[in-house]
C-alpha cells in the first residue's frame, strides 16, 4: 500500500500573527515556519502504518513556494520516503491546491490520502474534503482512529458530542484530528539521512490546472479588543459579583 | 436571489446551529429555502416548518441519508445547487465535513466559518486561530459558506406552516458505510448551547480531576469544556475541546480554569457575555479578557466554589 501525505507550510504555532500597517495582509516578514501540526499528525499516523507493516512507500508532497522544501526534509526527517514539491510562485486557495494533489494522485495512484484537518494560517478545512469530491473518493474527516483492511479501511472520527466509525473504501482520505496520535521529533540521524532521500520539483504551469484566485482579500484587521476586568478577592466576592452586577447566576 | 440553507439534525430534532445558520442567510437579500434530508424526519420538518425567514422547506427522507456521509449528502445537494446564488450550512462538524466537496464539485471556493455578511459577495471571517478578521470578496457565481453560528442570533421558531415541497433520494455511492456511533450522553446541556460553560486546561493536571468541574456544572446547569492544552495532555476526550480547532462558543457566563488563555482558545470563547478566570499564575493571558479574575489555585477555589453555590 502507498500512502500519500499533503503537508503545508505554515507560520509557527508559536508566533504571534498580527496584520500588516495598511491591513492589506498578515505581517510574516521573519516569521519561523513550520510544518502544519495537524499534517505533522497526518505524516506520523502514515508512517506508523508503514511501520505496523501495512504500507511500503510514504510520499509526502506541498504545493508552494520554493522554500516549502524545507518542510519536505522535516517530513523526510520523520519518516516519509520521498518527497514532491509542486513550486508556485502565488500562495494558492483550498481549491487549486486540490486540484493540484488531484492531478498527483492521478499519476502517483495511492491507495490512501492522509491531511490534516485544517492548517493554522487559513483555518479552512477544505482541502481534505474538496480533493476527495475531485477525486470521487470516500472520506473521514476528523480521524482519532484509523485501522487499515484488505480493500477498506475503518476510520473512527471526532463528530460533535461523540464518535462515529466509518468504513471506506480504498482508495479514501481520511483528516487527522489532535488525538490521533502524538507525532514525534526527527532524530538527527533522521535528518542527515533525509538530505540524500528523493525530493522532486515540479512546476505547477506544467500542470496545466485552472489555479486561478477566486477571491480576493480585502483586508486583514485585529479583532475587537475585550477589556480586562476585576480582580476579585476571593470566591465569595466572585459568587457576589456574579449574582449582583453580571447577573449571571442566580 | 436565492438561498439554500442546509438543516443540521439528528433525525428527531433541529440543531441550533441551524437557526443561527438561517439568521446569516437573513442577512442576504433573497428567499430561504430549508433542506431538510435524513431518514423518518417528520417531527424535524415539524419543527423547521415554525422556523422565522424561511420560504420554502425541502424534504428528502429516505435511509440513505440517515447517518449524514458527506458522499451521499454532498451529491443530493450537488443535484439542486444550481437553483440557487448561495448554499450555506453552519460551521459545525457536519457543515464542515460536507460543504468543501459540493464546493469543489461546483468549482467554487467556498468562504469558511463567516462571521459577518459585509454585503453580497463580502464576507468577515477569522484566520490564525482568531488572530485577526479577513475580509474576503468572492467572485464566483454560486456563494459557498460556512456559517460561525455564534456570530449570529438563533432565528425565532414562530412562523407557521412554511410551504413543503419532497424531493427524490438519489442511487447510493456505496464507496462508505456507517459503522457505528458513540454519543456521549450526558444529562448537562450540549457545549454549543449551553447558557454557562465551565472549562478546566492543563492546570487541572489530570481527567480525574475534572470532577472538580462537573460537580459545579451540575449546580449550575453547565457545560464542560476543556483547552486543546487538555485535550492534548489527555485528560479528556476532543469533543471538550473549546477554541479555534475545536467548538467555538459564546455562552452568558464562560468560566475558565487552570486555562493560560493561550490565543486559539480565547478565539473560541471570548464573544461570551461574562468571563470569570481562575488561575494561580497572575499573569496568565486568561486575565486580559476575564470580566472576573481570581488568583487562586484552582484546588482551592473550586471546592469553595461548588460549597457555596
Amino acid at each position: 500500500m502507498k500512502i500519500l501525505v499533503p503537508i503545508k507550510r505554515v507560520v509557527d504555532y508559536n508566533v504571534k500573527v498580527r496584520p500588516l500597517p495598511d491591513n492589506s495582509n498578515v505581517d510574516l516578514n521573519n516569521a519561523k515556519m513550520s510544518v502544519n501540526p495537524f499534517c505533522e499528525i497526518a505524516l506520523e499516523e502514515a508512517v506508523r502504518i508503514k511501520e505496523a507493516g501495512n504500507a511500503e512507500e510514504v510520499i509526502a508532497i506541498t504545493v508552494g513556494k520554493s522554500e516549502s522544501q524545507e518542510q519536505l526534509r522535516t517530513a523526510l526527517a520523520l519518516g516519509a520516503d520521498r518527497a514532491i514539491l509542486v513550486e508556485s510562485e502565488s500562495l494558492l486557495e483550498p481549491l487549486a491546491i486540490s486540484k493540484v494533489v488531484a492531478k498527483i494522485v492521478e499519476q502517483e495512484n495511492p491507495d490512501l490520502i492522509i491531511l490534516g484537518k485544517q492548517a493554522i494560517d487559513g483555518d479552512n478545512n477544505q482541502t481534505g474534503q474538496m480533493l476527495a469530491a475531485l477525486l470521487d473518493y470516500p472520506q473521514a474527516t476528523n480521524a482519532s482512529e484509523i485501522n487499515i483492511n484488505d480493500g477498506s479501511v475503518n476510520v473512527t472520527r471526532e463528530i460533535d458530542g461523540g464518535l462515529q466509525t466509518l468504513k471506506l473504501n480504498k482508495p479514501a482520505i481520511v483528516t487527522t484530528d489532535l488525538r490521533l496520535n502524538e507525532p514525534r521529533y526527527a532524530s538527527l540521524p533522521n535528518i542527515m539521512k533525509a538530505k540524500k532521500k528523493e525530493l522532486t520539483v515540479i512546476n505547477i504551469s506544467d500542470l496545466g490546472l485552472d489555479t486561478n484566485p477566486r477571491t480576493e482579500l480585502l483586508s486583514v484587521e485585529l479583532p475587537p479588543s475585550r477589556d480586562a476586568g476585576i480582580i476579585v478577592e476571593s470566591v465569595d466576592d466572585l459568587i457576589e459579583k456574579l449574582k449582583n452586577e453580571a447577573k449571571v447566576i442566580s | 436571489m436565492s438561498i439554500l440553507v442546509i438543516a443540521e439534525h439528528d433525525n428527531s430534532v433541529i440543531k441550533g446551529a441551524t437557526l443561527n445558520t438561517v439568521t446569516a442567510a437573513n442577512n442576504i437579500d433573497g428567499d430561504v429555502t430549508l433542506l431538510v434530508a435524513g431518514n423518518d424526519i417528520s417531527s424535524v420538518v415539524d419543527q423547521a416548518k415554525t422556523i422565522s425567514g424561511i420560504n420554502k422547506i425541502l424534504i428528502c427522507d429516505n435511509d440513505l441519508y440517515k447517518n449524514f456521509l458527506a458522499e451521499d449528502l454532498s451529491n443530493l445537494v450537488l443535484h439542486i445547487a444550481n437553483n440557487y446564488s448561495y448554499v450555506l450550512a453552519p460551521a459545525t462538524t457536519f457543515g464542515k465535513n460536507l460543504m468543501p466537496r459540493i464546493s469543489a464539485k461546483l468549482d467554487v471556493q467556498q468562504i469558511s466559518d463567516i462571521i459577518s455578511i459585509e454585503s453580497e459577495d463580502t464576507f468577515k471571517r477569522p484566520i490564525y486561530a482568531g488572530s485577526c478578521i479577513a475580509t474576503v470578496k468572492s467572485n464566483d457565481p454560486i456563494k459557498l459558506i460556512t456559517v460561525r453560528t455564534t456570530a449570529f442570533d438563533a432565528s425565532l421558531m414562530d412562523n407557521s406552516d412554511v410551504e413543503v415541497e419532497s424531493i427524490d433520494a438519489l442511487t447510493s455511492l456505496n464507496i462508505s458505510e456507517f459503522i457505528s456511533e458513540e454519543i456521549a450522553k450526558s444529562d448537562r446541556p450540549e457545549l454549543t448551547a449551553a447558557n454557562i460553560v465551565i472549562s478546566g486546561g492543563r492546570g487541572m493536571q489530570s481527567g480525574d480531576n475534572f470532577h472538580l468541574l462537573d460537580s459545579i456544572a451540575d449546580k449550575l446547569g453547565a457545560a464542560v469544556g476543556a483547552s486543546r492544552a487538555a485535550v492534548d495532555s489527555g485528560f479528556v476526550p476532543n469533543d471538550y475541546q473549546v477554541g479555534q480547532t475545536g467548538k467555538i462558543v459564546a455562552p452568558d457566563l464562560y468560566i475558565a480554569v487552570g486555562i493560560s488563555g493561550a490565543i486559539q482558545h480565547l478565539a473560541g470563547m471570548k464573544d461570551s457575555k461574562v468571563i470569570v478566570a481562575i488561575n494561580k499564575d497572575e499573569d496568565a493571558p486568561i486575565f486580559q479578557v476575564a470580566d472576573y479574575g481570581l488568583v487562586s489555585d484552582l484546588f482551592n477555589a473550586l471546592p469553595e466554589l461548588e460549597s457555596k453555590l
